[in-house]
C-alpha cells in the first residue's frame, strides 16, 4: 500500500508538471495582456498533431518535439497578429467568445488536415519501458523523463522572467502596461512574444501528453479546464504560483482518485461516493484556496 | 461557453434546416451521432457505413439529415425535438453514447417516432422500458462483454482485474462480464468516463495479483491505456470488448494492440457474402478499412430498407412487424430480433493481427452463439 501511494506521488508529480506547462502560458498571457484565451487548448492540440505528423515522417522523436513547440508558437503568433491582438482593449466576454471560436476553427482545420481519427505518436524506443526504483517501485521511464524536462523547463522559465531583459519586461507589463509603453519598450512585440512563448509551451506539452495517451482533434480542451484551476490556485500572473498550483491539483486529483473510492468503499461499501467527491475535488481545493487568499496563493501583486 | 455552443450550433441547424428545404422524400431519416470531438471516428463510421447503404439501394426517396451531437446530451435532445417538430422524420438513428441514447431514445418512441440504435444499447431500455418503436440493430451493452467473460473463463481465469468507466455503459459492461466470468474479480476501477491517464490504474494491476484484466475503454480511452500498459512492463494479460480494438484507433494505438484477444459480433474477415461485399464497397468508397461501427450502421440501413420494401413508415403497425422481421442481409451473418427488439446473434473472440503493414482484427474462434440478452424476460410489450 505504502509502495502504491509513493507510485501516486510520482503520478500525480508528473500530471502536474505537464499541468504546469500549459497554466504556464496561460497565466502569463492573463497576467500581461490580461487576456482570457479559451485557445490555448487548441495550442496543445497543434503540439500534439505537429509531433505526430513529424514523428510519422521522420521517425525522430527529437525532431516531433522541436515540431511541436514551433507550430504551437508559429500558430500562437498568428492567431495573436490576426485576432487577439484586436482584443486586448475590449472585455472578457468578447475575448471568451473570439477565442472560442478560435476553438472551433482550430479543431476543425485539424480534422480537415489529418483527419478524423486518432494519430499515432508513441514513446521513443530509447525511452520505452519500466525502470527499477529504489523500494522496488516499478515506474515507467518515460514519465520519468516528462518530471525531468517539466522541472528544467520550469527553472528555465523561472531565470527568464527573473535575470533576463525581457523577463524585466514582462514583469513591468504585469505591473503597468501603460508605464512601460510610455518607457520606449515596444509593447506589441513584448505580447506577441509572450504570447507564443506561452503557445510553444503548450505545443511541448501537447506533444509529451500525446505520446503517453492519445492523439486527436478535441483533446485541449480537457486540459485546459484543469490548467485555468490551475491559473486560479496559483494566482494569476505568477509563474511560481502556476508551477505550486499545478503540483498541487496535480497531487490532489491523482491521490484523490486513487483513496478516495478506497476510502468509501471501507466506510460505505461502495465506490460511488469516493468517486464522485474525487471528480470534485480539485475544485473544492480552490473554493478552500480562494476563501484563505482570495488572489490565489502566490498572486499577491496582480 | 456552453450558452454560446448553443447559439452556435443553433445558427448550423437553421442554416441545414434551410439547405434541406427544397428536397421532398417519402421517408426522413433524422441522424444524430458524435461527429466531432472525442468519439468522432464511431460516429463518423456508422454514418459512412449508413449512407453507403442507402446509396447503393438507388432509392431517391429517402433523405437522410446528419446532425453532429458534440457528445453533449443536451446537444442531442435539442436536435432530437427539432428534428421531430420541425423536420418532420419518421425515423431516427445514429447515437454512439449510450447516456445519450438515455437522453434521447424515450422523448423520440413516446412521440410515435421510430428510433433504430446503431450502437448504443443501454440496459435500462432493454428490460422494464422497453419500447414497439425502438429497435437495436447493434447489441445490448452487457453482449459483447458477456462474450469476453465467456472466453476468460475458457481461458481459465480464476482472479480478473475488471475495469470499466462510471457511465451506463461501463456498469453494463462489468454486469455483462461478470455474469459470464466464472472466476472472482481480483478488483473493480471505475474510471472517468473520458479519463486519458492510467497510470494509477496500472499501478493498481500491478500490486494486484490478478491472473487477468478484463477492460471497456472505447475510442482515445483505449488507445491511452494500451499505449501506457505496454510501456509500463506489467505483463498480465488482456482481454475486452472490441471498441478498444477497433478499426478507427488500431493505426493509433499501434503494436501495443497486437495479439490482444477482443470480443465482437462482427469482424472484417466474416466469410458471408454480405459482409465480403459491405468491406469491399466500404474501402472502395471511402479509401480505408471498415470498423465495427461502420458494419452496425451499414446494417442499420439495410434493416430499414428491408422494412420499407413491406410498407412505408405511415402505415406503423405494418413497417413495425416488417423490422421485427429483420428480413435482411446482414454483414454479421446470422441476425433476428428477440421480443424486446434487440438481437439475437452470434459473438467472436477475434485477435488484432498486422495484414501488409495496417493492424486489423481476424476470428480466433466462435464465442457465443445465438446469444440474447439478459433483460428480455422483463420487457412487457
Amino acid at each position: 500500500m505504502t509502495l502504491l501511494i509513493l507510485e501516486q506521488v510520482l503520478n500525480g508529480l508528473q500530471f502536474g508538471v505537464m499541468l504546469f506547462l500549459m497554466a504556464a502560458g496561460l497565466t502569463l498571457v492573463f497576467g500581461v495582456m490580461g487576456l482570457i484565451n479559451l485557445a490555448h487548448g487548441s495550442l496543445f492540440m497543434v503540439g500534439a498533431f505537429a509531433a505526430a505528423a513529424v514523428a510519422g515522417a521522420t521517425g525522430s522523436y527529437a525532431l516531433a518535439l522541436i515540431a511541436s513547440a514551433a507550430a504551437a508558437a508559429f500558430a500562437g503568433v498568428l492567431i495573436e497578429t490576426l485576432v487577439i491582438r484586436r482584443l486586448y482593449a475590449r472585455d472578457h466576454l468578447d475575448q471568451v467568445l473570439a477565442t472560442f471560436a478560435l476553438i472551433l476553427i482550430f479543431s476543425e482545420g485539424t480534422r480537415m488536415t489529418f483527419g478524423s481519427f486518432p494519430l499515432y505518436l508513441d514513446v521513443p524506443e530509447m525511452l520505452a519501458g519500466p525502470v527499477s526504483l529504489p523500494f522496488g517501485i516499478q515506474y515507467p521511464l518515460f514519465r520519468l523523463v516528462l518530471i525531468g524536462a517539466g522541472l528544467a523547463v520550469a527553472a528555465a522559465l523561472y531565470l527568464l522572467v527573473t535575470r533576463t531583459r525581457v523577463g524585466i519586461q514582462i514583469q513591468a507589463g504585469e505591473a503597468d502596461r501603460e508605464m512601460i509603453a510610455a518607457l520606449g519598450v515596444n509593447i506589441s512585440v513584448l505580447y506577441t512574444l509572450v504570447f507564443a512563448l506561452g503557445a510553444g509551451l503548450a505545443g511541448l506539452a501537447g506533444a509529451l501528453v500525446g505520446t503517453l495517451q492519445s492523439v486527436e482533434v478535441g483533446m485541449g480542451e480537457p486540459v485546459l479546464i484543469t490548467a485555468f484551476v490551475v491559473v486560479v490556485i496559483g494566482g494569476i500572473g505568477s509563474i511560481q504560483g502556476a508551477l505550486v498550483g499545478a503540483i498541487l491539483v496535480g497531487l490532489v486529483q491523482t491521490l484523490g482518485a486513487f483513496l478516495l473510492p478506497i476510502w468509501s468503499t471501507a466506510v460505505f461499501g461502495s465506490q460511488d461516493a469516493g468517486a464522485i467527491l474525487s471528480s470534485m475535488l480539485i475544485y473544492i481545493l480552490m473554493a478552500l484556496v480562494l476563501l484563505v487568499r482570495p488572489k490565489g496563493l502566490m498572486g499577491g501583486a496582480a | 461557453m456552453k450558452k454560446l455552443n448553443k447559439v452556435l450550433a443553433g445558427v448550423a441547424a437553421v442554416a441545414l434546416a434551410a439547405a434541406a428545404g427544397g428536397v421532398s422524400a417519402e421517408t426522413k431519416i433524422g441522424m444524430i451521432s458524435t461527429l466531432s470531438g472525442g468519439g468522432a471516428g464511431l460516429g463518423i463510421d456508422v454514418r459512412d457505413g449508413f449512407l453507403l447503404a442507402i446509396e447503393q439501394s438507388g432509392r431517391d426517396d429517402i433523405e437522410v439529415i446528419v446532425e453532429d451531437d458534440q457528445r453533449k446530451p443536451d446537444v442531442a435532445v435539442r436536435l432530437a425535438d427539432r428534428m421531430m417538430q420541425s423536420d418532420n422524420v419518421d425515423i431516427m438513428t445514429g447515437l454512439i453514447f449510450s447516456n445519450l441514447a438515455m437522453a434521447v431514445v424515450p422523448s423520440v418512441t413516446a412521440q410515435g417516432t421510430f428510433y433504430l440504435s446503431p450502437n448504443a444499447g443501454p440496459s435500462a431500455l432493454a428490460g422494464e422500458r422497453c419500447h414497439e418503436n425502438y429497435f437495436n440493430v447493434a447489441w445490448q451493452n452487457d453482449n459483447v462483454h458477456e462474450a469476453a467473460g465467456a472466453y476468460a473463463t475458457s481461458i481459465g481465469y480464476q482472479s480478473t482485474f475488471v475495469m470499466a468507466p462510471n457511465y451506463p455503459a461501463g456498469i453494463d459492461a462489468i454486469n455483462g462480464f461478470k455474469r459470464m466470468f466464472e472466476g472472482e474479480p481480483a478488483n473493480e476501477v471505475l474510471t472517468k468516463l473520458g479519463q486519458t491517464d492510467y497510470a494509477s490504474e496500472i499501478a493498481q494491476i500491478r500490486a494486484s495479483d490478478a491472473d487477468s484484466v478484463f477492460f471497456f475503454l472505447p475510442g482515445g480511452m483505449g488507445i491511452s491505456f494500451l499505449k501506457q500498459y505496454a510501456d509500463s512492463g506489467v505483463e498480465i494479460p488482456l482481454v475486452g470488448p472490441a471498441f478498444s480494438f477497433d478499426q478507427t484507433i488500431l493505426a493509433a494505438v499501434g503494436k501495443a494492440a497486437l495479439g490482444v484477444p477482443n470480443t465482437a459480433q462482427w469482424s472484417p474477415d466474416l466469410d458471408n457474402a454480405a459482409n465480403v461485399a459491405f468491406v469491399e464497397s466500404f474501402q472502395e468508397a471511402y479509401g480505408r478499412l471498415p470498423s465495427m461501427y461502420a458494419s452496425q450502421g451499414f446494417d442499420t440501413a439495410q434493416l430499414i430498407l428491408s422494412a420499407l420494401e413491406v410498407a412505408p413508415v405511415s402505415d406503423a403497425e405494418a413497417f413495425r412487424e416488417a423490422l421485427r422481421a429483420a428480413n435482411f442481409e446482414s454483414t454479421r451473418g446470422d441476425f433476428k430480433f428477440n421480443t424486446n427488439h434487440h438481437p439475437i446473434q452470434d459473438y467472436y473472440v477475434r485477435e488484432v493481427v498486422e495484414v501488409d503493414g495496417v493492424l486489423t482484427n481476424k476470428v480466433l474462434e466462435a464465442s457465443l452463439s445465438e446469444h440474447s440478452d439478459a433483460y428480455a424476460a422483463d420487457c412487457k410489450m
